[in-house]
């Protein structure tokens, strides 16, 4: 039997990234402590960067698969990790205030980051049932723990410990799911089960349908998307505002990789089955997302649900079975991640040692305090509402674009008048942001280092950026599929 | 200088607009005199260059024309152009509302003086003129009724013009919505030609009368109307309303609260003919419905006499003069009725003069008053305002048809023609119009005799100030003497018996009604035709008039206050306006008012905000409340709608 090895090239970012690891966990050890923090800080955002850059340099437009299939390169997964380290250098930046003030132990949060950004590139690129579970369980471990990072707080591991049961049992459905395919099709491989399954015999298509069931179940536990959202609320508000910035940025990326891994290039022939079912979680998703949305008064809370209901939409995209409708939902996804990175990052930056932002109204007057910081809101709310000129409108545009293209107008005038009950909310915030007074031991101005300054301007002006200019970002959304 | 009629065209029209942009515009930075003295000059200009319009198009030889300026919007196949017609009817009137314009700006310059609203007036009284003139120099049906709309606005801007006063307010108010039910007739008058003829330039439209002549239209089931007399009856709407016809006529007498410039130029002169103007100009769509000309006649001498009964008993000088104005415009509604084009636009001309006299004179006698209207705070004026005087003289005996002022000629040639035209209801407008010259000279001269005559009746402290106005005041008073005596007999002829007259090929009469004609046969010069005036009854009958209000007010004063008691229905009917105002009150506001109170408060505030608008918040935070209920917090709910959710994917897919 000839040895041959398979192409590694593809591989490289993930090879740097494991690296990487490596130094950082040594540089954290080793480092003195007084250090430690900023150097491991350093040498994360330099790998992230790195990663990037190699992505960004061995860029391919064709598919290659290597390592008997288990690793699938090709325009999705470039794009998607992409936007997965682009995400992940914002949320870390900024988080490093945050945590240095809260005396959370930093190599540590930063090393889980990375094994988390790690886990998500794998499963990315997973081309087999196998590489699929095991870079899922990498991505998700690490965010349990970072969830319970802060373990003098009860609500931290609480939350971490929904998350974690919650977790586990959606994995072990995805799991029960993925095995029932390999016992109808004898292959852990992608390709293999979508041609095997696409041939529909009678008798296994019951076991199809039963297997498609839990998978959907599996990947929209991770989506965070109603029925299996119940997780999203507490562990958004329960865990420190940093790991919430995490968590609804890259691995929302990530997890719609999978679903499109799954439904997409392993079932695309039962997609009359999981249409409805995707029907039905996105209308459940929006209507309720926006709807609990609208009584809380937890800033943080109010953003978990408004991201339950951002899934629906995304999902209203994939549902259409279609490359437009493919490409609207990513894209969609992309932008969410950046709006809520940037809503996020901008209540991480707003808290000061020992004083939390997470209640709408701790935002009251924000534009008196600081303006800046309130336009920058204002563009990010507007821009999940769906408001023009912002990148969100052009994502609920396309989303419900490819609604109609595939005839589904009564789901696109459903998904608008929801969107209609959602901008109540986050008008709300910029009402009491610039209508409200502050109030008394708020009355300081808010001051904010310039280089956190800068970065989330590039967030909130990107937002309207790419509102203005959509075209390079909806262009590269199409070129995946 | 050797101007194209096209060009002179150019300068009538947007002179007056230039000096309304800047008095109105720059009119504060410009000051006070600058302001009057740009748009004095404006006016000027524009009425030297209608003069030499009018000699070149009526008098010389240069033809008749209509042409398009620009096309202004574009409508599937229809064309909407804006454009001029230039004629002897369009020029006449150019010339006439210029003259009159002219006078009144100069006037403005006294009887304005210290108003804070100075510039404004003068913006607002340019820009009528504009807007006028626009109406008249149209070539199509839209930019007539832009004209229309525009001079309608500026009425109401000018009635409010003291826009402190709620009786201004409430007059300006009440002038615009019942123009606006007078031109939605109209406007629908318009759309019928557009939808018929297919165009909206006269001249196309009058091109295919003869094809659309029997054409009919439905309006309810089972009923075919004839689609000109629709067409008619529907633009004589627009004209009631406009040119104050009953029952639309409830308006101007309202009107008078605006300065009194105003009332000259536009509640009497020019824009109250515009309703005039318009049929005279659609006299071939007239022609060919005599269902329509019966319906001109009756409702305007129904007018001339009925309204003109109400100017004898109101104490208010400019109401007076008002309501006899009212009571003209239906002596020239119903000329036009009897086929009479020439002679109606002949009495618009003479009135045009005559009316704006006496409205300046009033205004003159107002300030000398110190403002104060009442008549029966006057008397004796003539010792004080000498030119005044005289010329409300010369106004007054033109108004009341007596020979050889001007309003004789024109009067009397439309009471002949009444007389003579057979259509339906030519007996009953025959007579009213009749009476109603003894009607025009008792309420004419009883003002007359009230104001300059009998006993001085004002306070010391007026008595001590009273004196003749400034020459800016009286010059145009004399100005508008002259032609109120000259300009009947001078144009009698050419205006009436010539043939082609004047007016030419503006106007067009089938010869089954062409009355003048035969009346022409019967004139024989000028002085045979004084002479013949003399023993005709209207003359006889305003000379009673007259003799009537001498004897009632000058010799034997008490009279009134016992004709008044003897005849008390009659007189509270007559001081009741015949109840129309009582009537829109009443049946008409109050009704409007209850339905949208009704709408406002039921419908809107009830229905809509409180079950739609408001409904909707409440049923979204009512569901948003009790969904927030599923988020229990504990672990095993949790785990259990997971598994629920499952489960009910799995029923779906498996069943």
């Amino acid at each position: 039997m000839l040895l041959q090895l398979p192409r590694i090239t593809p591989l490289f970012p993930e090879i740097f990234v494991l690296f990487m690891i490596a130094v950082v966990l040594l540089a954290g050890l080793f480092a003195k402590p007084r250090i430690a923090g900023r150097l491991t800080y350093l040498l994360t955002q330099t790998t992230l960067m790195g990663a990037c850059i190699l992505t960004f340099r061995f860029y391919d437009t064709e598919t290659i698969t290597t390592f008997n299939g288990m690793f699938i390169h090709d325009p999705l997964s470039q794009v998607s990790t992409l936007f997965v380290y682009v995400t992940t250098v914002f949320t870390l930046a900024y988080a490093r205030q945050y945590i240095e003030e809260r005396s959370i132990q930093q190599p540590e949060y930063y090393i889980l980051t990375l094994f988390s950004v790690l886990g998500m590139m794998a499963l990315i690129s997973a081309g087999n049932f196998l590489s699929l579970y095991v870079s899922l369980e990498l991505f998700s471990l690490p965010l349990y723990a970072m969830v319970a990072l802060r373990r003098d707080l009860a609500a931290g591991s609480e939350a971490a410990m929904k998350y974690f049961i919650t977790g586990a049992v959606a994995s072990g459905m995805l799991l029960y799911g993925i095995s029932m395919l390999f016992g109808t099709t004898n292959s852990l491989d992608l390709n293999v089960v979508a041609s095997t399954t696409i041939t529909l015999n009678p008798t296994m298509v019951i076991i199809y349908r039963f297997a498609l069931v839990f998978i959907i179940a599996g990947v929209i536990f991770k989506l965070g998307a109603v029925p299996f959202h119940m997780w999203v609320p507490d562990v958004y508000q329960g865990a420190p505002t940093s790991v919430t910035l995490f968590i609804s940025g890259a691995p929302k990326i990530a997890a719609l990789a999978l679903l499109f891994r799954l439904l997409t290039t392993a079932l695309p022939s039962l997609h009359l089955q999981w249409t409805p079912i995707l029907i039905a979680i996105s209308i459940t998703s929006m209507a309720l997302g926006n709807l609990v949305a609208i009584v809380q008064t937890d800033l943080k809370r109010m953003l978990a649900y408004s991201s339950i209901a951002h899934m629906g939409y995304t999902l209203l995209g994939i549902l259409t079975a279609g490359a437009v409708g493919y490409s609207a939902g990513l894209f969609y996804m992309i932008s969410y991640s950046i709006m809520a990175v940037g809503a996020f990052g901008l209540l991480t930056l707003m808290s000061r040692a020992g004083v939390e932002v997470d209640k709408v109204g701790d935002l009251r007057g924000l534009n008196a305090r600081n303006p800046w910081l309130a336009l920058m809101m204002l563009f990010l709310m507007f821009s999940m509402a769906g408001l023009p000129p912002t990148v969100g409108f052009f994502a609920k545009l396309g989303v419900l674009q490819a609604l109609i293209d595939a005839h589904l107008v009564w789901l696109a005038v459903l998904a608008l008048i929801f969107a209609i009950i959602g901008a109540y909310y986050y008008i709300r915030v910029v009402k009491v942001m610039y209508f409200e007074e502050p109030d008394s031991q708020q009355l300081q101005p808010m001051q904010i280092s310039g280089d956190m300054r800068f970065i989330i301007s590039i967030n909130g002006l990107g937002v309207l950026v790419l509102g203005l200019f959509p075209s390079a970002l909806i262009d590269l959304c199409r070129s995946v599929f | 200088m050797n101007l194209s009629a096209q060009q002179l065209s150019f300068i009538v029209i947007l002179a007056p607009l230039l000096g309304s942009l800047f008095t109105g515009f720059l009119g504060k930075a410009l000051g006070t005199k600058a302001s009057h003295r740009i748009a004095v000059t404006g006016l000027g200009i524009a009425f030297i260059a209608a003069l030499f319009l009018c000699h070149a198009i009526t008098f010389g030889n240069t033809p008749p024309r209509s042409f398009n300026i620009y096309t202004w919007a574009l409508s599937g196949t229809f064309q909407f152009n804006i454009g001029f017609t230039l004629d002897s009817l369009s020029t006449i009137m150019a010339v006439l509302v210029t003259f009159i314009s002219f006078l009144v700006h100069i006037y403005s310059i006294g009887y304005m003086a210290g108003d804070p609203g100075y510039q404004r007036f003068f913006s607002y009284i340019s820009l009528f003129t504009f807007a006028m003139l626009l109406l008249v120099l149209s070539n199509n049906f839209l930019q007539l009724f832009i004209g229309w709309e525009g001079v309608g606005l500026v009425s109401y801007l000018l009635i409010g013009f003291w826009f402190k006063r709620d009786s201004a307010n409430a007059g300006s108010f009440k002038a615009f919505i019942v123009n606006r039910i007078g031109d939605f007739g109209f406007l629908l008058g318009i759309a019928l030609v557009l939808a018929y003829f297919g165009t909206l330039n006269y001249e196309q439209v009058f091109a295919e009368i003869p094809v659309l002549a029997n054409a009919t239209i439905r309006l309810f089931p089972g009923t075919d109307w004839s689609l000109i007399t629709v067409i008619c009856i529907l633009l004589f709407i627009g004209a009631m309303g406009k040119s104050a016809q009953m029952p639309l006529h409830v308006w101007l007498p309202e009107s008078m609260e605006g300065p009194t410039p105003i009332s000259a130029l536009i509640h009497a002169a020019t824009m109250v003919t515009a309703g005039i103007f318009m049929i005279c100009r659609m006299s071939p769509l007239y022609e060919h419905s005599p269902t329509a000309l019966s319906v001109v006649l009756v409702v305007g001498a129904t007018g001339a006499l009925f309204t003109g009964l109400i100017g004898i008993v109101q104490y208010d000088i400019k109401r007076v003069v008002a309501y006899s104005t009212l009571s003209q415009l239906g002596y020239m509604v119903a000329g036009l009725g009897a086929s009479a084009y020439s002679a109606s636009l002949f009495h618009l001309a003479t009135h045009a003069c005559f009316k704006a006299l006496l409205f300046l004179g009033a205004g003159s006698v107002i300030m000398g008053m110190h403002h104060d209207q009442d008549m029966r705070n006057m008397g004796g004026l003539r010792r004080y305002m000498p030119i005044t005087y005289t010329t409300f003289l010369i106004g007054s005996l033109a108004l009341a048809a007596i020979p050889p002022f001007a309003g004789y000629y024109s009067k009397d040639a439309i009471i002949e023609a009444i007389g003579l035209t057979q259509i339906p209801g030519a007996t009953y407008a025959y007579i009213c119009v009749l009476l109603g010259a003894f009607v025009t000279a008792l309420y004419t001269f009883r003002a007359f005799f009230l104001v300059f005559h009998t006993q001085e009746r004002m306070d010391e402290h007026t008595r001590e100030h009273l004196h003749e106005s400034p020459s800016v005041v009286w010059l145009p008073l004399v100005c508008l003497a002259v032609p109120s005596i000259v300009l009947g007999f001078l144009f009698i002829k050419p205006m009436l018996y010539t043939e082609p007259g004047l007016l030419g090929s503006s106007v067009i009469t089938l010869p089954a009604y062409d009355v003048l004609s035969k009346m022409a046969e019967e004139y024989h010069g000028i002085a045979a035709a004084t002479w013949q005036g003399l023993l005709g009854a209207p003359f006889w009958l305003s000379v009673f008039g007259i003799f009537c209000a001498w004897y009632a007010y000058q010799k034997a004063p008490e009279t009134p206050a016992k004709l008044a008691r003897r005849f008390s229905i009659f007189y509270r009917i007559l001081v009741n306006k015949y109840g129309f105002d009582d009537f829109n009150q009443t049946v008409i506001v109050r009704s409007v008012r209850n339905l949208s109170s009704w709408f406002y408060f039921i419908v809107d505030t009830k229905c809509i905000d409180n079950y739609v608008v408001n409904g909707t918040g409440r049923m979204i935070s009512f569901l948003s409340r009790l969904t927030r209920q599923a988020q229990t917090g504990y672990l095993y709910h949790y785990a259990f709608v997971m598994i629920l959710g499952v489960l009910i994917f799995l029923c779906w897919l498996m069943i």
